[in-house]
């Protein structure tokens, strides 16, 4: 199944509970008809917080620039030694 | 790796595509070697016709490490990334093959974490991932990391992938199993390596992640642009629809 169609599926199946509960009007109508409108502003939420969360918790890594920066000495001087020529041309 | 335990014969076919790396392809190549002493390997450089004199280079490095360690495949120029996976699985004889950029983004000490990893585990893809503890990313300012960040919330909120670094490219594949799925994979640049791993994820594939640490192009500059973006997203609607 191609994955947009789960993803519809699961939109229908929300509508169709959300019809359902403006038919049997087991909670007052004036909230049901609200219910997309929550959904859709807490969908939005939870965005944002994982993008904020996210950018908060960013695993940095300024030591492996250091490392990088020894490693990229010690094989500068390894292939000078074999007669590597890596300058730039 | 101890002793004790009888060492399956896999061998790894390390495919590094290249344009314009002169020095990094020197100092890539010195760096694999350190780090994978005891594993049978072949380094493939598949380069695009560098008019900098990679591939000097290159023959040089296969006077040093030998030519069959060293394979140099070029080609006559810039063809795209997907075909050069392609151009050098073919002359891989690895049962293995390992994709990794050669601007020293990703650093070839954590070849045998990879390595480990599917030994361990008997994956079919070992991916490499910069959003885990251990892993991580240097040089990025703040709007990289917001948009960063964005691409993998929308990603992981539509495609439900089963991997935390989707458009990472460093990574780990059974030989057959990038056969398989490559021949599927048409997009370009950062979207060709989604697609690749959320096709593999939807084929069923056994995919492991180790955590890699990247630290952005030390030498040259950076490759992303503003229209990277509109791609992005153009890709995952692609990908929502035909995966």
């Amino acid at each position: 199944m191609k994955h947009i169609v789960k993803i519809l599926t699961l939109v229908m199946a929300i509508t169709a509970l959300w019809v359902g509960l403006l038919q049997t009007s087991m909670i007052p109508r004036s909230h049901t008809w609200l219910l997309p409108i929550y959904f859709v502003v807490s969908l939005g939420c939870y965005g944002l917080l994982m993008v904020g969360v996210g950018l908060m918790n960013f695993p940095t890594c300024p030591q492996e620039a250091l490392l990088l920066q020894k490693d990229i000495g010690e094989a500068k001087e390894y292939l000078k030694q074999k007669g590597v020529d890596i300058s730039p041309s | 790796m101890d002793g004790q335990h009888q060492k399956p014969k896999n061998k790894y076919s390390i495919i590094v595509p290249t344009y314009n790396e002169r020095l990094n392809i020197g100092l890539i190549v010195y760096l694999i070697f350190k780090h994978l002493g005891d594993v049978d390997f072949e380094i493939i450089v598949v380069d695009d016709g560098s008019p900098d004199g990679t591939q000097d280079v290159v023959k040089q490095l296969q006077q040093v490490y030998g030519e069959d360690r060293i394979l140099l495949r070029a080609r006559p120029r810039k063809l795209g990334l997907g075909t050069a996976y392609i151009h050098g699985m073919k002359h891989a004889s690895g049962n293995f093959v390992v994709i990794m950029d050669a601007d020293l983004s990703h650093h070839p000490k954590y070849l045998p974490s990879f390595i480990r990893k599917q030994l361990e585990t008997g994956a079919d893809i070992v991916t490499g991932t910069r959003y885990v503890k251990g892993g991580g990313v240097h040089g990025w300012n703040l709007m990289r990391k917001l948009t960063s960040r964005g691409a993998n919330v929308l990603a992981q909120t539509l495609l439900w992938p089963g991997v935390s670094d989707l458009t990472g490219s460093f990574r780990l594949y059974r030989k057959s199993v990038l056969e398989d799925i490559i021949s599927c994979c048409v997009s370009k640049g950062y979207v060709f390596q989604m697609e690749m791993i959320v096709r593999a994820s939807r084929k069923g594939y056994h995919i492991e992640e180790v955590p890699i640490t990247f630290v952005d192009r030390v030498f040259g500059s950076s490759k992303l642009g503003g229209s990277e973006i509109v791609e992005y997203l153009k890709g995952l609607a692609y990908l929502l629809v035909t995966t």
